[in-house]
């Protein structure tokens, strides 16, 4: 049994079926990466898993229980953190607010705890200062020390792309969803990139679920690799199996390719 | 220097000692001013101090939630019928009534939140602003409300009086130092919620509601919740503004009321709480004084009289005043999109960089 499953899962809007009867498994502390052209129904399958889209069949399953039918922010409590593919961050919030933002779920202050912070001793200052200091860690290991406390509608492109892994990561998720994080960086950002998921999944013990477009990327970090087009499954596999498979290939590059 | 050695600075009430220098000064200035003003201008600071209350309440579900509201005024209702109900019917002591009235406010604010969760936009202003004029119509109709009579204030009695406690307030004096106490509270609360856990929920909901749902926050929760504290603060200043009046009806929180409340807010700057402050003292100032006695203003004064008298209604001069308020908001929304307290951090960054 796999730590974490997606048993056959189908959506479909209208008429199209977006995700039909996918399913596989995913163990502890794996990389796994999903891939296929536009429109293959990717991160379809991410907002099914996080709750915001609900299926029309099929089971999500983590650790033996089923997500399925759960608000996105219960799901959020049980260990699964996301990143979109369009950036959803806290524009008009700093940097910083927004990974504090991503400890939430981790924290208790209430409306009354907070109103009456008054002083250095107050409940709601010292769980505050606690977790400011894991969220210093993520700033130091994402080295954003020098947005800190910018807002993160005035950021370049890549470095929100940045902040948003660092708010999942505040989470402190079993699972991480990353939705083509690499998408608008350049050369040398993808690198680190690349090495911080490394990281992720070495140091935070974190599974990750990836959608990228980037191939270098797949095959340097990837553990398996799930191919999909028009919501269904081509192959899964190791990377090298999977870019090799002859209807990966007709799926990103067409009937002629092959011949 | 800006450099930090420890996580609580981030937090602190007072960055730096300037801001806690300006902040005592400001303060001390607030409780010796008085002892040279008139009456009329103790009342009219004491109405600037109600309206701050329910500015930076209003704000924290405008300006950092992003619901609109145009129905405050009904709850600043709710503050001020609770209170002096309670207080009268009851009997109760001033401090839990003004406390139990905000928390019936909240109560009713919580219930306006719940449609919230599902309407956006225009379809929660009219909601709201329907719930603004339902509670105006229920006091009217009601007798034990007082009706449309309306209501006398009792002797505002801050001991209590079942113990043989008996503080009472009779001077307008008096009541601006109980209404200063209750204001720099309420602020420091205000401050303290949206610096905090929740305060936080509150921004990531207005900026991305999908994106504050997969972090884990509950959308349902923290939404009724800001209509909750928002409503709360309104009842806080409601109760206070039954005794700066001494007299009032079901007419007296009118539309026009929940309008300026939100004009306020948004002339302040949304989702700043100085921003509030002083938005609500301007408008407050602007309403109340300076264009109510514009006509007093020797030549201007007379040539506005002849050409409202003239051209607009007979009702004068208070044509002028929701005049030059639309102008005055007019203005502010295309000089300053942020409101006063974005022209406030222009004049810093202008001064930080100068001469450059």
């Amino acid at each position: 049994m796999a730590y974490f499953s997606v048993e056959n899962l189908s959506i479909s809007f209208g008429g199209l079926k977006a995700v039909n009867d996918i399913s596989f498994g995913v163990e502890q502390n794996e990389i796994f990466s999903i891939i296929g052209p536009n429109g293959s129904g990717k991160t379809t399958i991410f907002n099914l898993i996080s709750g915001i889209y609900r299926p029309d069949a099929g089971a999500v399953i983590l650790d033996g229980k089923n997500l399925v039918g759960k608000t996105p922010d219960r799901i959020a409590k049980t260990g699964i953190a996301r990143t979109f593919q369009n950036i959803e961050l806290f524009a008009n919030a700093t940097v910083m607010d927004n990974l504090m933002l991503g400890r939430h779920i981790n924290m208790k202050t209430g409306i009354f705890g907070g109103a009456f912070m008054f002083g250095k001793r107050s409940p709601a200052a010292r769980e505050e200062i606690h977790h400011r200091e894991k969220v210093e860690q993520i700033i130091d290991f994402l080295e954003l020390q020098s947005v800190r406390d910018q807002f993160v509608g005035s950021l370049a492109y890549g470095k929100r792309k940045l902040v948003e892994v660092g708010r999942a990561l505040a989470l402190e998720p079993k699972i991480m969803l990353l939705d083509e994080p690499s998408a608008g960086m350049n050369t040398e950002e993808k690198d680190d990139l690349t090495i911080w998921i490394k990281d992720i999944r070495e140091d935070y013990k974190v599974t990750i679920l990836l959608i990228e477009h980037d191939m270098n990327m797949i095959m340097g970090i990837s553990d398996r690799v799930f191919a999909m087009n028009q919501g269904q499954k081509i192959t899964m596999g190791a990377p090298q199996e999977v870019q090799r498979h002859p209807e990966v290939i007709k799926a990103y590059l067409g009937e002629e390719a092959i011949n | 220097m800006d450099m930090k050695r420890d996580y609580y600075e981030d937090i602190e009430l007072f960055k730096s000692g300037t801001i806690l220098f300006w902040s005592i000064l400001f303060v001390a200035a607030l409780f010796v001013a008085p002892l040279f003003l008139s009456n009329y201008h103790l009342y009219l600071f004491n109405l600037v101090m109600v309206h701050v209350i329910v500015a930076v309440g209003l704000n924290i579900l405008v300006g950092s939630t992003g619901q609109i509201a145009l129905g405050h005024a009904g709850f600043f209702a709710i503050g001020a019928y609770g209170t002096v109900l309670l207080m009268t019917k009851l009997g109760l002591p001033f401090f839990p009534a003004i406390v139990i009235a905000a928390f019936i406010s909240a109560f009713f604010g919580f219930i306006l939140g719940l449609p919230a969760l599902r309407l956006e936009g225009p379809y929660l202003a009219i909601a709201t602003l329907a719930f603004g004029l339902a509670i105006m119509h229920i006091i009217g109709h009601t007798e034990l409300f007082g009706g449309r009579q309306g209501l006398t204030a009792p002797v505002l009695n801050i001991g209590i009086s079942q113990w043989g406690l008996n503080w009472v307030i009779k001077t307008e004096l008096g009541k601006y130092y109980l209404i200063l106490i209750f204001t720099i509270i309420m602020v420091l609360l205000a401050i303290n919620i949206l610096k905090t856990r929740a305060g936080r929920a509150f921004v990531a909901i207005r900026d991305s509601d999908i994106a504050a749902e997969v972090i884990g926050i509950n959308l349902t929760m923290y939404k009724t919740l800001a209509f909750a504290v928002s409503s709360f603060f309104a009842g806080i200043a409601g109760g206070l503004f039954a005794f700066v009046l001494g007299f009032f009806d079901p007419f007296t929180f009118n539309l026009i009321l929940s309008i300026i409340f939100l004009v306020m807010v948004v002339v302040g700057g949304l989702g700043s709480v100085m921003g509030s402050i002083a938005g609500a003292t301007l408008i407050t100032y602007l309403m109340y004084d300076l264009l109510k006695n514009v006509d007093e203003v020797p030549i201007v004064g007379n040539l506005l009289v002849a050409f409202s008298g003239k051209f607009l209604t007979t009702t004068g001069i208070d044509n002028f005043n929701l005049v030059a308020l639309g102008l005055v908001m007019i203005g502010i929304i295309i000089f300053e999109p942020l409101g006063m307290f974005g022209a406030w951090i222009r004049i810093k960054k202008y001064w930080k960089t100068w001469p450059f």
